[in-house]
């Protein structure tokens, strides 16, 4: 892969060495829509601290919060109680000085943009020249391993590669904070499987703070540093289980009895919380 | 590749081509032979069946004429007159065109506008959507006169300016109904991803939804555009008017000249298809610049 070319065994351990800095801080959460079937809790309670360059995934059933919980994170959606701060700041805040890179489950592409131009988006809206523009797709398209793919349509790609396309777009414009609600959801496994290595690689690499949604448990074991358990109705965190795998993970650590053993403390987690129905 | 193409395209459309002018002369033959014998009994002659059908296509004042006399009749007063004559069709249809299309810029500008008025704005979906669905339950040709007879006392001279109201009437509204759509098309996710960038309602307008919206514009510009012309058409119908293609089909049944009434429908029909036609030209370049087309 492209993005093997640097050797990553120095970055090891570096949560151990760097003092922990709190990124996002979520103390007693709470988030009811008002819907015309009545109130829906969403979020209860939800108290979560996550430190730069972590890798924290969600997991859990449909409907137990998680997309909410990005979405709150990212200003999207405003909580009815509790606190969170974001760097310090309210995430309305954070968001208009563009802290987050929103990656969805639907690449959302524009049809109308070649991959260059989707990339270039956000670049255009904060107002980037020209030149840094071009530079910075270039870059942001090397790191996802999609050069030679500018020119062409989103429709001229394949499912995963607009996904990494849209992964690049939220690269672009350097967010700390990369939030990822089931992107890969939708691909078959062994895209999936690809694409999960690609994006260690890259977090290596960038040292970004990523929030990553996900139904997969061997998708969450595999890729996070902390796995946050979640059960619905409300939607409440039941557990926030901290991955023992070290940071560099071939994708054969799966069959790993070390990696089975968290796997099952997550399916437990989660049948404890409330039966796993993904 | 080519013999496909003629297989799936061309032969179906031949193919009705074919019946519908097998049923026109069918109707010909029929609707003018009342005439035919008519004339032959007070004669006292008997006609055969050729004699009859002969004579149906012929006539020069026939109820229904047949598709060759129109199209002599088109040749007559198209290539065979100078264009600047008042018995010239491209005379008059360039008339109906120039109408056709200044109601169509009006309309559609104003199905535009208003479309981006209620989509910004609950408050104006609220005041002006009945507004606009309510105006489109008015007949038309019950509008058409008090336009043509109210503008001159406003001070506004000539016919143009009416007609291009009457057309931009008929014309806007589809441009709105889609346009509405169009400017509503991106989902909830695209409009987030536009706030996570702290995109401006303006930068949100021009990048998003205004790109969003150019297919659906498109289709509507096609119903609007055939609006429009009958627009112009019904706009040169009341009394007065002497030049268009509206006029030639109104004074051709004042004066019984069945051959001008059809030339004319005939004219505004290939008008009408190469208009429709432009339009889905621009459409086909414009998408396939987007990259919204192979
Ligand atoms: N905009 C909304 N309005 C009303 N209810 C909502 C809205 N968004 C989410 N919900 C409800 O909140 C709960 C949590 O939803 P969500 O965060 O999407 O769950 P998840 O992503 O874990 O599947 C669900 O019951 C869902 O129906
Ligand atoms: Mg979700």
């Amino acid at each position: 892969m492209a993005l093997m070319e640097k050797p990553l065994q120095n970055e090891q351990g570096q949560g151990a060495d760097c003092p922990k800095e709190t990124v996002i801080r979520a103390r007693d959460l709470d988030l009811v829509f008002q819907t015309n079937d009545g109130p829906v809790h969403a979020l209860k309670d939800v108290t979560l601290d996550i430190d730069r360059g972590d890798f924290v995934s969600f997991i859990g059933p449909s409907g137990c919060g998680k997309t909410t919980f990005l979405r709150v994170i990212a200003a999207l959606e405003e909580p009815t109680g509790g606190e969170i701060m974001v760097n310090d700041l309210t995430p309305d805040e954070a968001r208009r000085l563009r802290a987050y890179g929103y990656v969805f489950q639907a690449a959302g592409l524009y049809p109308w943009r070649t991959i260059a131009g989707n990339v270039k988006l956000p670049l255009e809206i904060i107002g980037f020249t020209r030149e840094e523009q071009e530079e910075r797709v270039k870059k942001v398209l090397e790191l996802v391993d999609l050069e030679g793919f500018e020119r062409k349509y989103p429709w001229q790609l394949s499912g995963g590669m607009q996904q990494r396309a849209s992964i690049a777009r939220a690269l672009a414009f350097d967010a700390e904070i990369l939030l990822m609600d089931e992107p890969f959801g939708a691909l078959d496994e062994i895209v999936r499987d690809h694409l999960n290595e690609q994006l260690l690689k890259l977090w290596e690499r960038t040292n970004k703070t990523i929030c990553f949604v996900t139904h997969s448990i061997p998708e969450a074991v595999y890729l996070s540093t902390h796995i946050v358990v979640m059960s619905p109705r409300p939607g409440r965190i039941h557990e926030v289980i901290q991955n023992p795998l070290p940071r560099e993970r071939p994708l054969e650590i799966r069959d790993t009895p070390e990696f089975l053993e968290v796997a099952h403390r997550v399916r437990e987690g989660l049948k404890a919380g409330h039966g796993y129905d993904g | 590749m080519t013999g496909d193409w003629m297989r799936e395209k061309v032969l179906p459309v031949l193919t009705v081509v074919a019946a519908i002018f097998a049923l026109w002369y069918g109707a010909a033959i029929w609707m003018n032979s009342s005439w035919t014998l008519a004339q032959a009994e007070r004669a006292g002659k008997t006609l055969t069946f050729t004699e009859i059908v002969k004579d149906t296509m012929s006539q020069s004042r026939p109820k229904l004429p047949a598709p060759h006399q129109i199209a002599a009749e088109i040749w007559k007063s198209t290539v065979q007159k100078k264009i600047t004559s008042k018995r010239s069709l491209i005379f008059h249809g360039w008339i109906t065109l120039r109408a056709t299309l200044a109601g169509f810029a009006l309309g559609t500008a104003i199905g535009i506008l208003m479309a981006i008025a209620i989509v910004y704005s609950r408050t104006m979906e609220l005041s002006l959507m009945p507004w606009a669905v309510i105006s489109q339950t008015i007949p038309i040709v019950a509008l058409a006169p008090m336009i043509v007879v109210v503008l001159p006392k406003i001070g506004i001279e000539g016919r143009l300016i009416p007609k291009a109201i009457i057309s931009a009437y008929l014309c806007y509204f589809p441009v709105l109904v889609g346009m509405v759509k169009g400017l509503r098309a991106p989902h909830r996710e695209q409009l987030d991803l536009m706030k996570t960038y702290n995109a401006s309602g303006l930068q949100s307008f021009l990048k998003l939804r205004l790109p969003s919206s150019v297919p659906y514009l498109f289709t509507s510009l096609k119903i609007g555009i055939a609006a429009a012309l009958v627009g112009a058409i019904v706009g040169e119908l009341p009394t007065g008017a002497v030049r268009g293609l509206g006029a030639r089909i109104l004074i051709g049944d004042q004066f019984g000249n069945p051959m001008q009434i059809w030339a004319a429908l005939t004219c505004a029909a290939i008008l009408a298809g190469l208009l429709i036609m432009i339009v889905g030209l621009l459409q086909r370049i414009t998408l396939k610049r987007m990259g919204m087309a192979e």
